[in-house]
């Protein structure tokens, strides 16, 4: 019946809830005081990994075979190469 | 004798996935557009950015993440069979949209009745950069938001079919790509969130 799947406990899910809103908090508390351009570098450093939280186990990719991740790893490579070229002109023109 | 539909489990979940990506590249455009005329008006942004009421986005942020924990619990209660405890939980899901919504309805009729919302006299008479900020700030999130309501009308529609029968412990494809672009609508918001309310 359950061939395809890895059943998530609740309490697992309950954990990375917890875990999100503790991240939250933590992005609230850095941009709040004056760090400067940390603070920018920080708040993105923290949802990176508040989305690699979701992404791996709300979305189960943590259980997906290969292609999906590979797949991931595509999609995310290819933003990062928009942006990377994009920045590659702004910064040095 | 009974006939089963076709179901293909895989090819189902890889073509929702293929659309994730698609909306991932959307809104990477949007967020693109953000830091390049961040980096040409970073005051006008601070500025525009301080505009916006912190307070709401954190709620607004606390309300997904509780709506993202119902949607991924009603795929484990329907994997485990706990079908009325599934609808229950997607009922969860969608109050929390309801809510987003309702937030989201006070902060945009607050800026539209300052004289801020594209093409409005105050930000054409203002700097540059601010008429740029908000441009971006109404287009993301009211894509995002357009998303919002996609995915919760999605998640009731499923939750009829869990009722109905239709999507159970055997058969819950629907039910889990629905979950995918719930979580979709919340992992934008991750990113929505510092760099419109926070980091300026």
């Amino acid at each position: 019946m359950n061939e395809h799947h890895h059943i998530i406990s609740y309490k697992k899910l309950t954990a990375i809830w917890l875990a999100l809103l503790a991240l939250t908090a933590l992005t609230v508390a850095i941009t709040r005081v004056e760090l400067g351009g940390y603070k920018v570098l920080g708040a993105l450093v923290i949802a990176c990994a508040k989305a690699g939280l979701v992404i791996a186990v709300f979305m189960h990719m943590k259980y997906e075979g290969r292609l999906l991740r590979w797949l991931l790893f595509l999609a995310l490579l290819t933003l990062a190469i928009f942006i990377g070229l994009t920045f590659f002109d702004v910064l040095y023109r | 004798m009974t006939t089963h539909p076709h179901k293909d489990y895989a090819g189902a979940k890889l073509g929702m996935w293929l659309f994730l990506f698609t909306e991932l590249l959307l809104f990477g455009g949007m967020f693109l557009l953000y830091s390049v005329y961040f980096k040409r008006y970073p005051q006008e942004f601070a500025a525009g950015g301080r505009q916006l009421d912190w307070i709401m986005g954190t709620v607004n942020t606390v309300i997904l993440l509780t709506s993202s924990l119902c949607a991924a619990m009603a795929v484990t209660a329907v994997q485990r069979d706990e079908l009325r405890r599934a609808v229950a939980l997607i009922g969860g899901t969608i109050l929390c949209a309801a809510g987003f919504m309702v937030i989201k309805y006070v902060e945009w009729s607050a800026k539209i009745g300052h004289g801020i919302y594209p093409g409005s006299e105050h930000l054409k008479s203002g700097p540059p950069g601010e008429s740029v900020f908000f441009s971006l700030y109404f287009i993301t999130t009211g894509i995002h938001g357009l998303h919002v309501l996609i995915g919760g009308a999605l998640l009731a529609w499923i939750a009829l079919k869990i009722k109905g029968g239709e999507v159970n412990a055997g058969n819950d494809i629907l039910l889990e790509n629905g979950a995918l672009y719930w979580h979709l609508v919340d992992l934008i918001w991750i990113f929505i969130f510092p760099l419109y309310y926070l980091i300026l």
